[in-house]
């Protein structure tokens, strides 16, 4: 069963532990730029959304990489992205609807979450549980259960 | 080069001359960073006698190696100078964005000196500093700024600045960045309103490298969940620091109506718990945080409506208790007051208190206050005097010189709760002993976060004292200090030390810099900055005689309550404290305690 991350704003402090850790899984150095999570913050309202690559199914990213550097990979969840491959066109930063294909001129590479292969660093480091990795069937548990604690309290009180 | 970035920018605002230098590696090694590499360059830069409000004082923003990485907790900066409140060395440090994205740019710290000739701003990208005019922003509330300074520069730009209350150099305005989070104490934000200096807007993209990535991280993910695993960091999540209202007031020890009582009936309605209930948004984290102490809040009442963050225990506790208010919208509303005009909201909150006392003993004549009552509990009068004080505008601009001054000025300083010009915050000093120490000792003046005994004396951690007793205090003030000192200076919050401890900050300094720190080794540089502070206090001209309490406290019993009948034993434990330290009997460090802390010479002068 393949998994999927999954990101609930709601839940988000915006400490930016997230962007760190994929920082340094990456570089092993500190450098937000090189993160393939970000997070945008509302300081006005305190509100905070972590973002980063949905691994689509159906990903406009790999139907305009030229050369399959961008490319899904059979029997995952995962749109897997091969420097070797690329030409640096930047073709997939134009295409990916969400801003989440990035490319970093310091290692003249596209940016995009690779869900550090299997165990994401984001996920880990996230105190507020505002991000998690799950079953990609049962993506939505949460969110439900969230949403149906508040029906339980309603009839509870009625 | 690891942990430190390795350069400095220096900044001189008379001449526009924007000069960098290379970070004295020793001294990184010694002092860390923020508060204590800060206190070293600026007390081997500027003269300890200098007027706060002049273009010889100097401005110095420093973050700490652990600014901008995931150490947990410890992204902050500190802001270094002569504070202008208490005539004293003025430390005032502030999480948020701000101090991460000045090491992203490449530096350990900025100096700010002289004064500009008219307002202006500081633009950092990256090796780019530039000057740029800021007619335009001056007499701009924070939020305003900000969004401006980032419509200009860059929308993702962090901003620190000031709002109005620095530009009018109100005695207690504060520095603040990202809109909410405040380098609040001992007017920070007045020196930079001195200076014309309106903000300082920085984007890095460089990276913070690290010595030894693996061990590193292994002690990262060690602290991260000895935090998670501490209740008071725990409860701190939950109800925000507001939560210490109910504690305090079970003990007797919140101070009420400006410190003639320590219990308030309805302080309840005021705590965390409650505003969880009914401002709370959401909790938020500063960066790299792990605990999310801070509070998102919105007020729909359209008599106070907003949206900011805060209060916080300190707001909540001066803005209500020690005003005898028990109205939240209104304690709230305040507290975004504060944030909005760059303001230290706990020296603000206690100047209102310390307004109303003197008035309802008929020292401040009531056509003074422009038609508003200021008996204890008016939450209106509460709310007005905040914002006239943010813009010096009628009775405000007296409570503009902080509490000690306005006092003086009706001939009453004893009405005035304060250390060293600056207002004492949240737990009463007879009902907890060790604090009142700590207050008096700070090298700030009236503090509590730099020896914060409330952990061992309050809240249960390490050996669970009792508050009321003097016995092992000094011992614990003086920890508490030092301990205090270093995680400041490597730009740890200290909640972080509910579930920290030195060897924890020393396996992250040392993976980070790859200078191997031991615990004793971190304290040590926390007790070698405390000294530094204090030598340079004595060479502005500070003595024992300062090292005290308000007279209040010190011989006026608590009324009722659970600590009914205790005043501050504050004369039996300072010796022992002076002794502790290795400073003689008038409280001047000993050559042999400086020589120990590899301060030799620093002595002279003082």
């Amino acid at each position: 069963m393949a998994k999927v991350l999954m990101i609930h704003p709601d839940k988000c402090t915006g400490c930016r532990n997230c962007v760190l850790a994929c920082g340094f899984r990456h570089e092993g150095s500190f450098r937000p730029a090189a993160a393939r999570v970000h997070v945008y913050s509302w300081e006005r309202e305190g509100f905070s959304v972590p973002m980063m690559c949905q691994q689509c199914d159906t990903a406009s990213c790999v139907k305009v990489c030229p050369t399959a550097a961008m490319h899904r990979v059979p029997g995952t969840t995962l749109v897997e992205y091969t420097k070797a491959k690329c030409i640096g066109c930047r073709m997939c930063t134009i295409a990916c609807p969400f801003g989440n294909a990035v490319y970093d001129s310091s290692t003249e590479s596209i940016l995009k979450c690779d869900t550090c292969g299997g165990d994401p660093a984001c996920v880990a480091y996230c105190p507020s549980k505002a991000l998690e990795f799950v079953d990609d069937n049962i993506s939505t548990r949460t969110r439900k259960k969230t949403f149906a604690s508040k029906f339980k309290e309603a009839f509870q009180e009625a | 080069m690891n942990g430190w970035s390795g350069t400095i920018a220096r900044i001189n605002l008379t001449t526009g001359a924007i000069t960098k230098e290379r970070t004295n590696l020793k001294d990184a090694a010694l002092f860390l960073g923020a508060r204590g590499l800060g206190v070293k360059i600026f007390s081997d830069e500027v003269d300890a006698t200098v007027d706060p409000l002049s273009p010889e004082n100097k401005l110095i923003f420093v973050p700490g190696p652990f600014s901008g990485t995931f150490a947990p907790s410890a992204g902050r900066y500190h802001v270094v100078t002569k504070g202008p409140l208490t005539g004293a060395i003025a430390g005032s440090n502030s999480g948020g964005s701000w101090g991460p994205e000045l090491r992203y740019a490449g530096y350990d710290a900025l100096i700010f000196e002289g004064k500009a000739e008219k307002p202006v701003y500081v633009w950092i990208k990256d090796d780019r500093i530039e000057l740029r005019d800021a007619t335009h922003l001056w007499g701009k509330w924070v939020p305003e700024t900000t969004e401006a300074l980032r419509a200009e520069t860059d929308e993702d730009a962090k901003v620190a600045c000031i709002g109005p209350a620095g530009e009018k150099q109100v005695l207690i305005a504060a520095i603040m960045n990202e809109m909410h989070r405040a380098a609040g104490r001992s007017g920070v934000g007045a020196v930079m309103g001195s200076k014309n200096l309106k903000a300082v807007a920085v984007v890095g993209t460089k990276p913070i490298k690290v010595a030894d990535p693996k061990a590193f991280e292994g002690a990262v993910q060690a602290a991260r969940k000895k935090i998670a695993a501490n209740p008071v960091a725990q409860g701190l999540g939950a109800y925000g620091t507001e939560v210490l209202v109910n504690i305090l007031n079970q003990i007797g020890s919140l101070p009420t109506r400006n410190f003639r009582e320590g219990y308030f009936p309805t302080a309840d309605k005021t705590g965390g718990e409650s505003l969880k209930a009914t401002l709370l948004v959401r909790p938020k984290g500063c960066f790299s945080c792990v605990i999310s102490c801070g509070r998102v809040t919105k007020i729909k009442n359209p008599k106070y409506a907003g949206e900011g963050e805060g209060p916080e225990y300190e707001a909540g506790w001066c803005m209500g208790a020690d005003c005898a208010i028990d109205n939240l919208e209104a304690i709230t509303k305040a507290n975004h007051l504060c944030n909005e005009l760059g303001m230290d909201s706990i020296s603000m909150g206690a100047t209102v208190a310390c307004a109303m006392d003197l008035y309802e003993a008929g020292l401040i004549p009531k056509e003074e206050t422009g038609g508003l009552d200021l008996h204890f509990g008016n939450a209106d009068t509460m709310v007005a005097l905040t914002r006239m004080t943010g813009l010096r505008e009628g009775l405000g601009d007296k409570l503009a010189l902080g509490s000690f001054r306005l006092a003086s000025l009706y001939g009453h300083p004893e009405y005035s709760m304060t250390v060293k010009k600056q207002e004492i915050p949240a737990y009463d000093p007879r009902g907890v002993q060790g604090i009142g120490l700590e207050y008096a000792t700070c090298n700030r003046g009236g503090c509590h976060v730099k020896g914060y005994t409330i952990a061992v004396e309050v809240l249960g951690q390490g050996p669970n004292l009792d508050p009321r007793v003097i016995t092992a205090k000094p011992f614990w003030v003086k920890l508490f200090q030092d301990v205090t000192a270093a995680v400041d200076a490597a730009g740890g919050c200290i909640f972080g030390t509910f579930g920290m401890d030195v060897g924890d900050y020393a396996a992250m300094l040392s993976g980070l810099t790859g200078v191997q720190y031991t615990g004793d080794s971190f304290l040590q540089a926390g007790e070698r900055i405390w000294n530094l502070e204090r030598l340079f206090n004595l060479k502005a001209g500070l003595t024992k005689k300062d090292d005290t309490l308000p007279e209040r406290l010190l011989n006026m019993a608590v009324p009722e309550g659970p600590a009914k009948g205790m005043v501050s034993r504050l004369s039996e434990m300072l010796p022992e404290y002076y002794q502790l330290r290795g400073w003689d009997e008038d409280g001047v460090p000993t050559e042999k305690r400086l020589e120990e802390l590899q301060l030799a010479g620093e002595l002279v002068g003082a």
